[in-house]
């Protein structure tokens, strides 16, 4: 329902120079709260941009100074998304209208929920990693670049630069198709290998703990 | 070709994969909570689905509850709302619900292990990242987000690539004082917090061999501290006995043929992995952290690392900016480090033989004047056998807080959390910064550490109670 559909998109670097971000910080517990995917903008990285009253924190944070202002392509430390399975994170940089986050590794499940989302996580070794950093640092506007087709990021400084995505992932996304829908499309397969495999699970057949 | 115990039961699951795609994955069991579902419940009515096999999905409330007497109203009216949302999608769809009043209602990966609804060889997922715990019975079992729910939901089953497998081997025995939590403090200490991304690791070894299930539990819950999306334990007859009767488990017949299949789960001698570690457990200390996430750990004697002195520039800015957090001072000795809280729970150490080794050290003596300490039973069972044993007296005669079941200060989702700048031992699984309250500080431990400490009100080494 609603697949997201992404081809390619340019806009300059937003840095995040630190390491083992979490999800935690990326959208803190208390806005889990919620029942619908929606009104996660301002719960991005909440703690790390307002103070204790709510106001935005000065100097403010990079995702509010003025100089990295809608911008798309954020540069990360090491390890980005660690900790838990909320999807709320890639909700709320979606809200935010991120929609790349270049590092040198991912967290696993992070990586799923924010390719399910549309945003890329995009790997890149550490040197070319430390020369994105710098750029962004500097609050240099060059644009950068992504083209999904051919999995390029091509960077403020004019390099293409290819990175791995998963192909299915990358078939779905250039086509906007739903993998719930590819999934249910096996619906044979899926019943024959319920019968060949039944398993003694049941939820349903609860009796008393003794 | 001698076959792992994952690639055995993913064989055992694979519906069918086109070239190119990652495989279809069956699931048996499927974990509900209400802070990751409502939002695929939604996407499951605006597509006109039902729910594939509520035969094989149980659900519970546990992130946002509070852990206040249950004849009280839900206050938090966010969190009332998502627990009466879980009810009515329950309801809906028909799927079994152990919620806010029902004597079986815990954290979610407490409850599966205690009504048998957690077997060896299944594929268990839940929309939450510490489902690994399950691995403890030799099953497959890994955290999803919320898209991966829905589709769990509309098709029992799950796209997924092949994992890489990653053996920790731990050799030896614990000395007195040290337990399971402090092998798995020790791994991502070792390892890092992103050491085994892309894998799945196979506890192995005597020392495992020698666990309780409650302690396999421990181990394999904070897999993805470490990075891996689950980790298991080959089952054995520890695993078969702690199985036997509950609830949920084959009985009868199908109990001995299920056991004779389980039976064919260990891996084959001459499997290989894609990585391995050895750790030795007879060297192993009581560990603490003393950063802002998991992986920054030491031995309970050890000194705070110093910024200077790290190789990698982002390692030592992570670690400067971990220290400000904390406010710890570089070089310093953890030992006596004061704390204003201790939190016992959570589904890594909530658990009855964890409030029995806390109990145990609290018996007839009173937490340090000045110190919160509260003790939150990971499922209502668990804290109906710990009131059936006399460990709530233990428990208030000490001083310390006795409450209902719940995810508590593990997540703070729920009101109880720490004040800006308290700083807490706890028996949880992340000190993330303000994980336990915005601005709070978290140490990480065993339920024995935490409990020692709890009587001096600084962190004490369990080893040195008298
Ligand atoms: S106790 Fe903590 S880690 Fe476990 S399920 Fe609850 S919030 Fe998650």
């Amino acid at each position: 329902m609603g697949a997201p559909k992404v081809e390619g998109f340019s806009s300059a670097l937003i840095p995040l120079p630190a390491e083992n971000v979490d999800t935690d910080q990326i959208v803190p517990a208390r806005y889990l709260k919620v029942v619908v995917k929606s009104g996660l903008a301002d719960a991005l990285f909440h703690d790390w941009r307002f103070d204790e009253d709510g106001t935005k924190k000065t100097p403010p944070f990079v995702l509010d100074d003025p100089r990295y202002a809608g911008r798309s392509i954020l540069v990360a430390g090491d390890n980005f998304g660690t900790g838990s399975s909320r999807e709320h994170a890639p909700w709320a940089l979606d809200a935010f209208g991120i929609k790349a986050i270049v590092s040198t590794s991912f967290a696993d499940i992070f990586k799923n929920n924010a390719l399910k989302n549309g945003i890329l996580p995009i790997v890149v070794d550490a040197t070319l990693h430390a020369q994105l950093m710098d750029v962004a640092r500097s609050g240099d506007a060059s644009q950068a670049s992504v083209d999904l087709a051919s999995a390029t990021l091509t960077t403020p400084s004019g390099a293409a630069v290819k990175f791995a995505i998963d192909p299915f992932a990358q078939k779905m996304l250039l086509a906007g198709l739903d993998e719930l829908e590819f999934v249910r499309s096996k619906e044979a397969d899926i019943a024959a290998h319920e019968r060949a495999h039944p398993s003694t699970i049941d939820t349903k057949a609860h009796r008393a703990i003794q | 070709m001698a076959k792992t115990i994952v690639q055995k039961i993913w064989d055992q699951h694979v519906v069918s994969q086109d070239e190119g795609a990652p495989a279809i994955l069956a699931i048996d069991l499927h974990l509900i909570h209400e802070v990751t579902s409502p939002q695929a419940f939604t996407g499951l009515r605006a597509r006109g689905l039902k729910v594939r096999r509520p035969d094989k999905t149980v659900a519970t409330a546990d992130h946002s509850i509070p852990t206040t007497p249950r004849n009280l109203p839900i206050a938090d009216e966010a969190a009332a709302t998502q627990v009466k949302q879980l009810e009515t999608n329950c309801n809906e769809f028909g799927i079994p619900l152990h919620g806010w009043e029902s004597p079986n209602q815990g954290i979610v990966h407490v409850i599966g292990p205690e009504l048998g609804l957690t077997q060896p060889g299944a594929t268990i997922v839940c929309g939450d990242s510490h489902t690994a715990t399950h691995g403890a019975f030799g099953a497959l079992a890994f955290g999803i987000g919320t898209s991966e729910v829905e589709m769990v939901l509309a098709t029992q089953c799950l796209l997924q690539r092949t994992p890489k497998t990653y053996l920790v081997r731990v050799d030896g025995r614990l000395q007195s004082g040290v337990s399971a939590k402090d092998i798995i403090l020790a791994l991502i200490a070792r390892i890092g917090v992103g050491g085994g991304t892309g894998h799945v690791f196979e506890y192995a070894g005597e020392a495992i061999r020698a666990l309780s299930m409650e302690e396999r539990m421990t181990i394999c819950n904070m897999s993805i501290e470490g990075g891996a999306r689950a980790g298991l334990v080959a089952p054995d007859e520890t695993t078969f006995a702690y199985l036997k009767g509950r609830p949920h488990a084959p009985q009868g017949a199908a109990w001995d043929e299920a056991v004779a299949r389980w039976r064919q789960l260990p891996s084959d001698p001459g499997a290989t992995y894609d990585k391995e570690i050895v750790i030795d457990a007879n060297a192993l200390e009581p560990m603490v952290t003393y950063g802002t996430n998991p992986g920054m750990g030491l031995p309970i004697s050890g000194s705070v690392p110093d910024p200077a002195t790290e190789r990698d520039p982002a390692s030592a800015r992570a670690l400067a900016r971990a220290l400000e957090y904390m406010d710890l001072t570089a070089g310093q000795r953890i030992l006596d480090q004061p704390v204003n809280t201790v939190f016992i729970g959570s589904c890594t150490n909530g658990r009855i033989s964890d409030l029995r080794i806390a109990a145990n050290v609290f018996k007839g003596k009173r937490v340090a004047s000045g110190v919160r300490v509260m003790v939150v039973p990971g499922s209502a069972d668990v804290k109906r056998q710990a009131e059936r044993e006399g460990l709530d007296a233990i428990f208030r005669d000490a001083g310390a807080d006795w409450r209902e079941a719940g995810c508590s200060m593990c997540i703070a989702m729920n009101g109880d959390q720490l004040a800006p700048g308290e700083y807490a031992i706890s028996t949880s699984n992340r000190n993330f910064e303000g994980r336990q309250g915005k601005g709070g500080r978290t140490f990480l431990a065993s339920p024995l550490t935490a409990a020692a400490t709890a009587l001096r009100g600084r962190i004490t080494d369990p080893r040195t109670l008298a």
